[in-house]
């Protein structure tokens, strides 16, 4: 049994990141929430929100939490464009040309993305110290990107709950057909979600730029991460992917210090699985 | 017609939440026979439907077919044992031709038959309901009046001894609706039962040998078309909707008028 | 049995067995490699096809099994001395064994759901693999040189896999071929059109779609084998790349979903494009933007892709055409 601040630490540093991995997950679930499709280009959208805080903070010179903003619009217009190429036409399609389009997606920014960034592993070299209580001790971006996250979701659910064209995304996901017959203009809300989506991604993205080097290919894991979190929370509920990106965020802090860390990811997707067959709707949503 | 009953429902109670689509219903049908099932919409003809055939397994009560308890049974096993139905909304499987949608019915329905002879089966049922000139077309391609058709040559190919018919003419112009209740009859010469939903009153008025009647889950009446269109309590359950209720008055006189001659 | 008769069949394998057989008359091993990619894909995307176009079930951790036997065959003949053949069948095998326990629980799940668990079924395996002693951990196991010895040499071992996986290669197709027109195919196709109403006519569907998933376990558990026994190692990323898997429906999409040729040519025209990509100094840093591209298209425009669009020009070449 390794010594208990160990083990705090490390679920600590877990925890905090899992705000994190519930952010990207959030962009996933909600555009499932609304139109029934698996964003398979949502790893790589994810690995660009990393790529735009890097420019902008390496060629630029501008603080990252400045640049964050300016890479969360990108990432709402990358996501227009992506819903206006490849999915608004296959929507009402069967589950596989949505999963095919946006995987066709994914293919081609990785594919521009290799071309254009290689696949060295590049780092935002910046650091915000550490805050110590008692004998822990934070690290300050990740303090940060936990707050970012939180505050993303806040403004979230503010937009769905508190502004006109957030009822109406609310409303197109429950009943697509109704609201329209309400005079609702289904396909621009369909497109801002879609958008809203990818907008969150880029931030988790830029967000994890500052925690850990990266090279094209890492949005994948964290899409990965994302799936086994909108399974854990419920696919469709933005609240149920802050929980269980947290839920995830704590599995990866507390089992580092009783197995060997590559065991994380067995558990992790053994959960998934088992999750998926016993319980579809995920722990928070309605049976 | 015999007798001998063919399916028994015992009992049979159904519920979605807090909400009983089907109360305690008991029924039987004989062989041969062709029994209507009406009701108002709601009434809960198409949960029971669900129940004997094995797409839902009932709360309470059992379903007793040919001496063998089958509620329960999941429904490929349903319709193994010989009960085939034609679906309200029509379900034909799009992508497959006409004639291989049939050949599904008979190669998988009651008789299990490897696919040379079901093909034969099929090819027979398609000249019956008269779609043969359209067997190589794709099902998702014909119209509504030829996919109730098709629905209904999938349910006969697997030569069920129990047929379930869940509203096959709505939807149909005169026309059709005829030459529709024609097969129906047809089928029943074949010695196929028929147990019949059908919203069509004159319709099923005419065919039908007996009638059940169902409200809000319950069974409110049961007897000959003639017997069931006096029932008060079947006048009052339709009159929530006055134009059914019409329908089921001009029934009642045009049955008196040719009760002489009668169904039975 | 009528169903052999059938000239498309015969075309189909004659085709295939003469590009397979071509390099082993002229001695290349440059053509060698190259057909064995192709054979490799026709093999794994027609396997797939069992499930993905006859059954409607998205399967995105097909992989799995080509990785599974891939391991399962290594692990027998380089730790246990096996011979290649016995190897592959047992871990063609084991593989479908496990295929069909997983099918049993998993295909309870349908659409986008069933595709997320099949995904985190290849992820899973991948990461446990990745942890599992006896198949070497992170850094998978290799074959050591004097393996070959027992096959004449490395170069003549190379040659009699490569023999191998043509044979495996028409058998998968002729399966294939067989599946989709008996009476057990046809129950496929119907649950692919509608579960619910396939089993109101009496299809056993849990039944009919985990014989079709262990089926479609069985052909790439050998190719896995036949593949890591000609490169010598395996490792995990290799064994449980997701992308292959995707690749492998991209290939299912562009020759024509559900039909027995359609995925024969679509492997063959995506790893000849493939190959000219990569090959062509202008394309070669873009190969998977093109790739990609290319998907976009066929979802877009011609969702049936290229046989399924021939077969919809005319009944009589839907009926050749299978």
């Amino acid at each position: 049994m390794p010594p208990p601040d160990v083990i705090l630490a490390s679920v600590l540093d877990g925890l905090l990141l899992g705000f994190v991995y519930g952010l990207a997950a959030m962009g996933l679930t909600l555009i499932w929430g609304v139109m029934e499709v698996i964003n398979l280009a949502h790893g790589p959208v994810i690995t660009l929100g990393m790529f735009g805080l890097f420019f902008l903070f390496q060629e630029l010179g501008l603080h990252p939490y400045l640049a964050l903003p300016l890479v969360v619009v990108g990432g709402l217009l990358l996501g227009l464009l992506i819903y206006g190429v490849a999915v608004h036409r296959v929507l009402d399609a069967p589950h596989l040309s949505t999963l095919l389009a946006t995987f066709s997606v994914n293919m081609m920014i990785i594919g521009l993305g290799t071309a254009a960034f290689t696949t060295t592993p590049r780092n935002v070299d910046f650091s915000l110290g550490a805050v110590e209580i008692g004998p822990l001790r934070l690290l300050g971006t990740r303090v940060v990107a936990a707050l970012a996250a939180v505050l993303f979701t806040l403004a979230l659910y503010a937009f769905l709950y508190r502004t006109r064209t957030g009822k109406m995304v609310r409303a197109v996901a429950n009943n697509r057909a109704a609201a329209e017959l309400m005079g609702i203009p289904s396909t621009r809300i369909l497109a801002l979600s879609f958008g809203i989506g990818t907008l969150l991604a880029t931030g988790a993205g830029g967000l994890i730029a500052t925690l850990f080097p990266f090279n094209i290919f890492t949005g994948g894991v964290y899409e990965l991460k994302s799936f086994v979190i909108c399974v854990l929370g419920g696919l469709g509920n933005p609240t149920g992917a802050l929980l269980g990106g947290i839920i995830l965020g704590f599995i990866e802090g507390f089992i580092p210090p009783f197995l060997p860390v590559g065991w994380t990811p067995v558990i992790e997707f053994v959960l998934f699985v088992v999750i998926l067959l016993i319980r579809p709707s995920g722990l928070l949503g309605a049976r | 017609m015999t007798d001998q009953v063919i399916l028994q429902i015992e009992g049979v109670t159904k519920r979605f939440g807090g909400l009983v689509a089907v109360n305690q219903v008991s029924f039987e049908i004989r062989e041969g026979e062709i029994l209507g099932l009406i009701g108002p919409n709601g009434a809960g003809k198409t949960t029971l439907f669900n129940v004997i055939n094995g797409v839902y397994a009932p709360d309470e009560g059992r379903v007793i077919f040919r001496g063998e308890v089958i509620s329960g049974l999941p429904s490929y096993e349903v319709a193994r044992k010989g009960i085939a139905r034609a679906h309200q909304v029509v379900r034909p499987l799009n992508e497959l031709t006409v004639l291989e949608n049939v050949v599904v019915g008979a190669a998988y329905g009651r008789r299990n038959l490897p696919l040379g002879e079901a093909a034969r089966v099929a090819d027979e049922v398609l000249e019956f309901v008269g779609l043969a000139p359209k067997r190589h077309l794709l099902a998702g391609k014909l119209n509504v009046a030829e996919k109730k058709r098709l629905e209904m040559a999938r349910a006969l190919a697997a030569q069920p001894y129990l047929i379930l018919l869940d509203e096959v003419l709505a939807g149909l112009n005169p026309g059709e609706v005829a030459a529709m209740l024609d097969v129906v009859r047809q089928i029943r010469e074949r010695g196929i039962t028929i147990l019949m939903i059908e919203h069509l009153m004159h319709a099923v008025m005419n065919v039908s040998d007996r009638i059940v009647v169902l409200d809000y889950g319950s069974k409110i009446a049961m007897g000959t078309p003639q017997e069931v269109a006096n029932d008060p309590k079947v006048i009052e359950a339709y009159l929530g909707d006055p134009k059914m209720a019409q329908h089921l008055l001009e029934e009642q006189g045009e049955n008196e008028e040719g009760g002489a001659d009668g169904h039975s | 049995m009528k169903r052999l008769k059938a000239p498309a069949l015969w075309t189909i394998l004659a085709a295939v067995a003469v590009a397979g057989i071509w390099p082993l008359l002229n001695r290349s091993a440059t053509l060698r490699e190259d057909m064995f990619l192709i054979l490799m894909f026709v093999t794994l995307a027609s396997s797939l096809n069992i499930l993905l176009g006859y059954t409607g079930y998205v399967n995105f951790g097909h992989i799995v099994f080509f990785g599974l036997g891939g391991y399962i065959g290594f692990y027998l003949i380089s730790q246990q001395g096996w011979h290649l053949i016995p190897a592959a069948l047992a871990a063609a095998l084991v593989t479908t064994l496990l295929a069909a326990l997983m099918g049993g629980a998993v295909l309870r799940l349908r659409g986008a759901y069933f595709a997320l668990a099949t995904l985190g079924i290849n992820e899973a395996t991948r990461a446990f693999v990745t942890n599992f002693k006896p198949f070497g951990e992170a850094t998978g196991l290799s074959l050591h040189f004097s393996r070959y010895q027992e096959y004449g040499g490395p170069a003549s071992a190379l040659w009699f896999t490569y023999a191998l996986l043509v044979i495996v290669t028409l058998v998968t197709l002729l399966v294939s071929y067989l599946v989709k027109t008996s009476k057990f195919g046809l129950g496929l196709m119907a649950i692919r059109e509608d579960e619910d109403a396939a089993m109101v006519l009496g299809i056993h569907a849990p039944r009919a779609k985990t014989i079709a998933f262990a089926l479609s376990a069985f052909f790439p558990a050998i190719v896995g084998t036949l593949f890591f026994f000609k490169n010598g190692n395996i490792e995990p990323g290799d064994a449980f790349r997701l992308h292959m898997s995707i690749e492998g429906i991209v290939m299912i999409m562009l020759g024509g979903f559900g039909t027995v040729t359609g995925p024969v040519i679509g492997s063959a025209v995506y790893e000849r494009l493939r190959g000219y990509l990569l090959t062509t100094p202008l394309f070669k840093d873009l190969q998977l933007f093109f790739a990609g591209m290319l998907l976009l298209i066929i979802i877009l425009f011609v969702p049936s892709g290229f046989i399924g669009w021939l077969r919809e020009r005319s009944a009589r070449l839907r009926e050749v055409l299978q």
